[in-house]
């Protein structure tokens, strides 16, 4: 059972590559210990900008460092870097084209029982309207770390969200066929294809791999980059297995849910289900549980499909 | 303090004027523009692009440039002619200015050799600023970055985190400016929402403030001077100035903030800013 967070692979990372390149910078607004940042500032204090609680200021001071050639990591809860400081990712950094890298950690509902305030399930949706910048949600540590290595030098400005706890792992190590834009298959199959991204990757997983021993076969897709959206992979799946279900850790407004639907319905129009957060609060509780509440999980999954194929 | 000497002092004024003149012939020729921010700060601008910055308009991007943010991105007028003067690009594309497919948008972007940063939405330079001279600290670099803002800008509250940043970090090598000419689009700025007293406020953020005549060649030159030997607190210039400066009938009236002159008002300003580089030229 794998105990390690995707944030802290990924702060583990830039530790180990910041102690090499000394570009790398690391900028945080009072959040070192929920972004796992505190080795980095000890281990390279030069490398480490602090901006107090300051949204604002901190992606505005990012993408200036940027400006001069810094690699530059933003990191803090999504939930505030997607709101509060929302034009400054706008113009600082997708206008701009600064690559600035916004690490957003304890992303959808991984604050659960804490509230709207603090989840981040618009993020997807909003980002995918500014040009130029790439938006991706790994899936598990392995991931993560291929993602870090892909950004050392991407000249483009990235959003990455990942959860607050460690989640099981999708795949068995790094060696996959990691690219920013291009997606992984998981798992082939006929019957339909499910979509998604970031910790739903595994529950689709699971999913598939239990709906084969009742003989539906399904291929499942591993949209790691919203943005760029691997289109290809997309309406392959359409051609080939004839019905798409997104799963998503978002509304279902806007997010990898709409883009599908909106790509499929001009190239390939074949039946998509949605599964993510309807118009509402989410509900309270743990993520796990938020998760079973709007069949996000394996067992949701499983059941939507059974029922969708009947 | 160094003598400043006369023929520089005249030469930029000069400029200032040619510059002036040519801003608002962009205006009247593209029938939009925020002319009365661009008049005023069009002194401070050719001080910086003419004598204080260490720049090459030849290498736009070349590593240890002092780097100039225009926040108030409006005002982008005096930007594109002071940049056309330095030879950052030709003249011949502020004819251009707005029109479709223009590379010169009504703000600022990088797609202009010398712009550093897109700007237009307010309170975005100082943060942009303040990463620049974090940078030049980490990199052990002597560069300076300058951010010029307005004054109806300091409602953002942006700024302030950045004003905070600033002072933490001791950033000596930033200098923000505020163009204080007391007017924004609505009226008078201690009408719309007070500043005041914003010397006091910026000094209580730990930032090292000037006031000076903003219009004034001579204030401006000494100003930056002092600023050289001053360390460990970052600058702010109050930089107080006319909205309109330079044409009578735009000075101090707030409807010029992004006012365009009909046929007859061109006329009148082309004539006062001739009279205006013809008088320096004499001088």
């Amino acid at each position: 059972m794998n105990t390690i967070p995707c944030r802290k692979m990924i702060t583990d990372s830039l530790v180990e590559f910041g102690r090499q390149d000394k570009n790398i910078v690391a900028v945080t607004t009072d959040a070192r210990g929920s972004v796992t940042l505190g080795d980095f500032a000890k281990e390279l204090p030069e490398q480490f900008v602090e901006l107090g609680i300051a949204e604002q200021n901190a992606v505005g001071v990012a993408a200036g460092l940027a400006s001069t050639g810094k690699n530059v990591f933003v990191c803090g809860p999504a939930c505030f870097y997607v709101a509060r400081s929302l034009e400054q990712v706008k113009v600082d950094m997708a206008y701009s084209n600064m690559p600035v890298r916004i690490l957003g950690v304890s992303g959808g509902v991984s604050y659960g029982a804490l509230g709207a305030t603090h989840h981040s399930l618009h993020d997807i949706a909003v980002l995918r309207c500014f040009p130029g910048i790439t938006v991706a949600l790994p899936c598990d540590i392995y991931e993560s770390r291929r993602l870090v290595e892909s950004l050392l030098d991407y000249p483009h400005p990235v959003y990455i969200r990942v959860g607050r706890n460690a989640v099981p792992n999708v795949y068995e190590s790094t060696d996959i066929p990691f690219q920013i834009g291009k997606a992984i298959q998981v798992c082939d199959g006929k019957d339909l294809t499910i979509i998604a991204c970031g910790e739903t990757v595994y529950h689709a997983k699971m999913a598939a791999e239990a709906l084969a021993k009742d003989g539906i076969s399904v291929r499942v897709l591993d949209m790691h980059t919203l943005k760029p959206l691997d289109e290809e992979a997309i309406l392959k799946a359409a051609a080939e297995t004839g019905r798409i279900l997104t799963v998503e850790e978002h509304s279902i407004y806007g997010g990898l849910g709409a883009a599908v639907a909106q790509l499929v319905a001009e190239h390939n129009p074949v039946p998509v289900k949605f599964l993510g957060i309807p118009d509402e609060n989410a509900v309270i509780g743990n993520s796990k549980e938020i998760f079973h509440h709007y069949k996000m999980d394996y067992e949701g999954i499983i059941e939507t499909v059974k029922a969708w194929l009947q | 303090m160094s003598v400043i000497d006369q023929k520089k002092l005249q030469a930029l004024q000069l400029l200032a004027a040619q510059i002036r003149k040519r801003e608002i012939e962009i205006i009247y020729k593209a029938r939009a523009g925020h002319t009365g921010g661009s008049l005023s700060s069009t002194d401070m601008l050719t001080a910086l692009y003419f004598h204080v910055m260490n720049i090459d308009p030849k290498q736009p991007n070349m590593p240890d440039r002092d780097r100039f943010i225009m926040s108030k991105g409006h005002s982008v007028e005096s930007l594109y002619c002071v940049l056309a003067k330095a030879g950052f690009f030709e003249d011949a594309w502020l004819e251009t200015f707005s029109c479709y497919q223009s590379k010169l948008a009504g703000h600022p972007t990088r797609k202009v050799p010398g712009v550093e940063m897109n700007t237009g939405a307010l309170g975005h330079g100082l943060p942009a600023g303040v990463g620049m001279a974090i940078a030049a600290k980490m990199d052990k670099k002597d560069y300076y970055t300058f951010v010029m803002m307005g004054d109806g800008e300091q409602g953002e509250g942006s700024i302030y985190e950045a004003a905070m940043a600033g002072s933490h970090y001791k950033l000596d090598n930033l200098v923000a400016i505020i163009d204080r000419n007391h007017l924004q689009i609505s009226g008078n700025t201690e009408d719309v929402m007070s500043l005041e007293p914003m010397r006091e406020r910026w000094e209580a953020f730990g930032w090292n403030v000037y006031e000076i005549d903003g219009n004034d060649m001579k204030a401006i030159l000494e100003t930056y001077e002092d600023i050289k030997q001053k360390k460990g607190k970052p600058h702010l210039i109050i930089s107080h100035t006319i909205k309109g400066k330079g044409v009578s009938y735009m000075e101090n009236v707030a409807k010029w903030h992004h006012g365009v002159p009909t046929d007859e008002e061109y006329a009148i300003a082309m004539k006062e800013l001739d009279q205006a580089i013809e008088t320096i030229k004499n001088a």
